[in-house]
């Protein structure tokens, strides 16, 4: 639980992720989603309550957890002053990793994402696609346990979203945990289970498919809907 | 070692930034070259009318002398004193002397008190020196230390505090409020970096060129004005990261209370423009009321100044600096602690 005085932003939730699995983690504006995605990843305390990230306690252990995560914000949060390669090698750097190791891991990531002839641009001027790609390519460039994207595909078209959600598919395949948060119900049909937040309690919890027979609603944008609307908080 | 990682980082967004490089070359220059020519309090050009009824060759003589002083401008004779004052009103002259009866009388505007006193005292010594009165004849003081009492060289070494202020204090403060404004900040606290490596990681660079730049005002001050430094250069390093210091640790503290920039700009501006004035920068602290005084005690620039004017003008060494630089040296590392304490990773 997360208290602001009196207002509990994130009031007793309780879920588990296997890893390797790709989560869902999907509620209304204001619903808690990015609080309680800020006590896993260490950047705030619960106010009451507990859990564990790869297996180390939110509330004592966060500084072993940011060793063991990847996050990418949805504001987002590469250097934009700084060059692709500029930046992965910072971010590398912070996890530790050795110098050759770095430029050899650049190199096929670059590869990889056919950024080659940009290595050398300014992160600041790739079009929004390609630096969410980036992003989310350096929040994992580390082998993280569990990767937290905030509303990683923010205001780019569905192909660019498909790109993305490919490279979620690669990193969940080399047993990455995903937690992913989103508003877009395409990408919910996505993951392999989904949880729904509503005034910071979770109100569903299942693979898409057993959630639209639980609410007997058609799709995941009409089950969403349908549990949105019982909200009493107001949302933004 | 992720500081290595982060530092160089820093430098490459201070390279890449539109402003920093030039305020980093433009700044030793103004402070040096124009600086010490603007904020100058010596008094010249001082409009002197001259009411001089009894036009006896003694008084012709003191009117010439005028004219010839570099201090004075001749501003013409006046027949009556009430027509000099009316010059004065319009703020066409700054002084009248009237002679009369063997008599001299020498009324100054005073609403600038230091002119109109320096300027009078000076028309005084110039009728003196006519009449050799006993009085200056046997009076010759001695000016020790800065023979010339040039006001350049007791404003340099303020000018080298000012430096560090605005290098140190005000550069990384606006860095670190700009991470948290465009979120970048966030992402960094999700990594495993620790406070320590991050504050440094952003001070370092600052510090560096802060004493670059110190270095350049130097080697300006010897060829520009011929004023070198009489004692030990290590101790004006020294004094100048002392107040690095607190100010980089000051602004640390600012940003981290601070959401935007706007709002650490203003809270540095306010408690800056107060440590200046306070620190005897401009003015001698202990003319002040004592109730100001007492806040010297805690004022960090009020020992650095006082430190480097000593070093710098007098060529005091490591002794005669000891208290001050004691006294600078708990200041910075209490901010300093204050500074860690405050920069929280988690919430």
């Amino acid at each position: 639980m997360k208290a602001f005085g009196t207002f509990h932003a994130v009031d007793d939730i309780s879920f588990s992720v296997r890893r390797g699995e790709i989560f869902g983690f999907l509620g209304a504006n204001g619903a808690g989603k990015t609080t309680a995605m800020h006590m896993l990843t260490g950047l705030n305390q619960p106010t009451s309550g507990t859990g564990r990230v790869c297996g180390y306690d939110i509330r004592t252990e966060y500084e072993q957890i940011k060793r063991h995560i990847g996050y990418m914000s949805q504001k987002f949060s590469l250097y934009e002053d700084l060059t692709v390669s500029e930046n992965i090698r910072l971010f590398a750097g912070i996890y530790g990793m050795k110098d050759d190791e770095i430029t050899a891991k650049t190199g096929k990531l670059l590869r990889q994402l056919k950024f080659e002839d940009h290595a050398n641009d300014l992160v600041g001027s790739l079009p929004l696609g390609w630096k969410q790609k980036l992003a989310f390519s350096v929040s994992i460039f580390h082998e993280p346990g569990v990767v937290f994207l905030d509303e990683p595909t923010g205001g780019v078209d569905p192909a660019t979203r498909r790109q993305f959600w490919e490279l979620i598919y690669d990193a969940a395949s080399r047993g990455i945990t995903v937690f992913v948060t989103t508003h877009y119900m395409d990408e919910a049909e996505y993951c392999d289970r989904i949880s729904i937040m509503v005034d910071g309690k979770i109100r569903a919890l299942g693979t898409p498919d057993d959630l639209k027979r639980q609410f007997q609603q058609p799709d995941m944008d009409h089950v969403f809907t349908y549990l949105a609307r019982q909200a009493t908080k107001s949302s933004d | 070692m992720t500081l290595r990682y982060l530092i160089q980082k820093e430098f490459l967004q201070i390279r890449r930034n539109s402003f920093m490089p030039k305020v980093i070359f433009i700044f030793p220059i103004m402070v040096m070259c124009v600086m010490p020519w603007v904020m100058n309090q010596e008094v010249k050009n001082i409009r002197v009318d001259v009411v001089d009824t009894d036009r006896t060759p003694q008084s012709q003589q003191l009117v010439h002398q005028i004219e010839r002083s570099n201090y004075f401008i001749f501003n013409g004779q006046k027949s009556t004193y009430q027509e000099a004052l009316k010059d004065i009103e319009s703020s066409e002259a700054d002084i009248i002397l009237e002679i009369r009866d063997g008599q001299y009388l020498i009324a100054a505007n005073a609403v600038n008190g230091t002119k109109g006193s320096i300027g009078s005292s000076y028309l005084s010594q110039i009728v003196n020196s006519g009449n050799l009165s006993p009085l200056t004849s046997h009076l010759s003081p001695l000016f020790l230390y800065n023979k010339g009492q040039s006001y350049k060289v007791f404003m340099i070494p303020a000018l080298m505090g000012i430096l560090m202020m605005m290098l140190c204090g005000f550069l990384p403060a606006l860095n670190i409020v700009g991470e948290k404004e465009k979120g970048t900040i966030e992402q960094i606290n999700v990594t495993p970096v620790s406070k320590w490596s991050f504050i440094l990681a952003k001070l370092i660079p600052y510090w560096l060129i802060g004493l670059l730049v110190l270095t350049v005002c130097l080697v300006l001050s010897w060829l520009v004005y011929g004023i070198t430094c009489q004692g030990p250069l290590w101790l004006v390093y020294l004094l100048a990261v002392l107040l690095a210091l607190f100010f980089s640790s000051f602004g640390l503290i600012i940003s981290n209370y601070s959401a935007t920039m706007q709002q650490a700009m203003l809270v540095m501006w306010f408690f800056v423009v107060c440590l200046m004035l306070l620190s005897g920068l401009f003015t001698p602290t202990r003319s002040m009321p004592d109730w100001a005084y007492l806040t010297t005690y805690v004022n960090p620039m009020h020992y650095f100044i006082d430190a480097i004017r000593t070093v710098f003008v007098r060529g005091g060494d490591f002794a005669a600096i000891a208290h001050q630089l004691l006294a600078l040296s708990l200041i910075s590392l209490f901010m300093g602690s204050w500074a860690v304490v405050s920069y929280k990773k988690n919430n």
